[in-house]
């Protein structure tokens, strides 16, 4: 029962940050300003570990797949479609959603009971839509480019491991070109922009309908986060249902 | 003039405002007292739109505003400043761009204009020298001074203070208090100030309203405030030892 309310008043809240602006040029400033923060500050998090987990899989993937029956090639291209399919757009969503989401709800909750929202509608401000629509409009602009960041890095990653040792790297670049279908990068960032209209709606959600104190703003960010994380894997199952 | 009719409002089941009808004047600080949790805040709120009363009917001059629809609401949301009880100020704006947001949301002036006016304003509130900082690096009266500077910044015709000296020291207070005061009288604004201090009511009050648990409990001027017979207001009054000296005094 308190799932269909919270739905209820998430819907009616995204009415009101979709209904049409008053003046475009304010939203605009804020969507650039939101660009830098949430989109350009999360790539050095992404970089960091992209690299790591690229790595990590090519090591994994030799270790599974040494057998003198299955060509080196395969390590390639089994670290490839991780990477593309699954890491790049959907654990990297669960981590963007744990430090971008957690940043949204806290930012906004805590604007919420310092009245600032209120300041915002005096002056006569649809405060949802000037708060969470740059944001929304910035995050699912800039995600999908952290995506192909993130494919790119965790492919280095891998061909890093390859060059120390692991395998031939010529054979991880064949790998890499096997059976190459530019579909699944689609899918990928496809996956990634709705990821990032989930974690951003839903963040901005708990933070606006914050009340109480920072104690209370805590609470929210973290419920921001869980549900986040939680509506991304149901989306994952469904996109994953619908386009592959 | 602003003026309330029946206000009703509750939350949860729970009533906060009852029956509460007001009329405010123009040109003078219009004082709303009583103590903390008797409603206070929920009144000015409602008065302003960012409640929805129950019931009532709110004027602004002789506009109902409570009738109206959220666009027609916005051409008198132009008139209102509003000063927030921790100031409100956007944490993520210097003091010049809080200052500067009421003229970017409503007017088309220009950059130069816009400049121009919170420039004046800055001055006014004599925070000339603290256009670049950043609300937390402003003390308390600061604060407050900046937030007054947003309220003014359109010319409003209608001010509300929600406790503008909470949290200062006495002589900070006072200053907060002249100002309010003296830019309503220079404008002619209907100010409306919230305040639980006695300080305030002695130096600035003109016409007082004292509410309690939610209903008006008595009206009146701050001469007739000390010499009221009404048990609660007496207790909430001389609370503070210097309201006695003035009554004593006064006898
Ligand atoms: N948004 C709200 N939801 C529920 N209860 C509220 C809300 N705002 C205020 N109240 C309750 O209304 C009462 C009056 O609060 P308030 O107007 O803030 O008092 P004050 O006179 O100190 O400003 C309090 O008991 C408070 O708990
Ligand atoms: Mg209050």
């Amino acid at each position: 029962m308190k799932f269909f309310e919270t739905l209820g008043r998430y819907v009616i809240l995204m009415g009101k940050v979709f209904s049409r602006p008053e003046k475009w040029s304010i939203y605009y400033r804020r969507v650039i300003a939101e660009l830098e923060q949430l989109g350009i500050g999360s790539i050095p998090l992404t970089a960091i570990i992209s690299v790591f987990i690229g790595a990590v899989i090519t090591i994994q993937m030799a270790i599974t797949l040494e057998s003198p029956f299955i060509p080196q090639m395969m390590i390639g291209y089994a670290a490839k479609e991780t990477m593309i399919l699954e890491f790049s757009s959907t654990v990297i969503a669960i981590i963007l959603a744990g430090k971008v989401g957690s940043s949204i709800a806290s930012e906004i909750g805590t604007m919420r009971i310092t009245e600032q929202i209120d300041a915002l509608e005096i002056m006569g401000v649809n405060s949802a839509a000037y708060l969470i629509l740059p944001k929304i409009i910035a995050t699912m602009i800039f995600f999908p480019f952290l995506a192909a960041f993130s494919m790119m890095v965790g492919i280095g990653g891998g061909y890093l491991v390859a060059r120390m040792g692991i395998m031939l790297p010529n054979d991880y670049i064949d790998g890499l070109l096997y059976c190459f279908d530019s579909y699944e990068i689609t899918y990928s960032l496809v996956k990634m922009t709705v990821f990032a209209f989930l974690i951003t709606s839903i963040s901005g959600f708990y933070g606006y309908y914050a009340k109480g104190n920072s104690l209370e703003v805590g609470k929210a960010s973290t419920t921001a986060v869980v549900m986040s994380s939680i509506m991304i894997m149901i989306f994952n199952l469904i996109l994953t249902q619908i386009m592959r | 003039m602003i003026k309330c009719e029946n206000i009703f409002k509750s939350f949860e089941g729970r009533t906060v405002l009852n029956d509460i009808s007001i009329t405010f004047e123009t040109g003078k600080t219009n004082l709303i007292i009583g103590r903390s949790g008797s409603g206070k805040t929920v009144l000015l709120k409602t008065l302003v739109g960012l409640h929805e009363p129950d019931e009532g009917k709110i004027f602004f001059d002789d506009i109902c505003y409570t009738d109206l629809k959220f666009k027609a609401r916005k051409a008198i949301r132009k008139d209102i400043g509003m000063i927030f009880q921790g100031g409100a100020l956007i944490d993520s704006s210097t003091v010049f761009d809080n200052i500067k947001l009421p003229l970017d949301l409503f007017t088309d002036q220009t950059e130069a204009e816009k400049r121009e006016r919170v420039e004046f304003c800055l001055e006014r509130v004599e925070l000339s020298h603290a256009p670049h900082l950043y609300p937390s690096e402003l003390s308390g009266g600061m604060i407050k001074r900046a937030a007054i500077a947003r309220a003014i910044v359109l010319n409003p015709r209608y001010l509300f203070c929600d406790e503008p000296n909470s949290g200062l020291d006495p002589q900070t207070s006072i200053v907060i208090d002249n100002l309010i005061q003296s830019i309503t009288r220079e404008y002619n604004i209907t100010t409306i100030i919230n305040t639980h201090d006695m300080n305030s009511v002695m130096e600035i009050g003109e016409k007082i309203v004292y509410i309690h648990t939610g209903y008006k409990w008595w009206e009146g001027t701050k001469d007739d405030i000390l010499s009221s017979d009404n048990q609660e207001l007496n207790d909430f009054v001389f609370a503070s030892a210097m309201a006695k000296r003035a009554k004593n005094n006064l006898l």
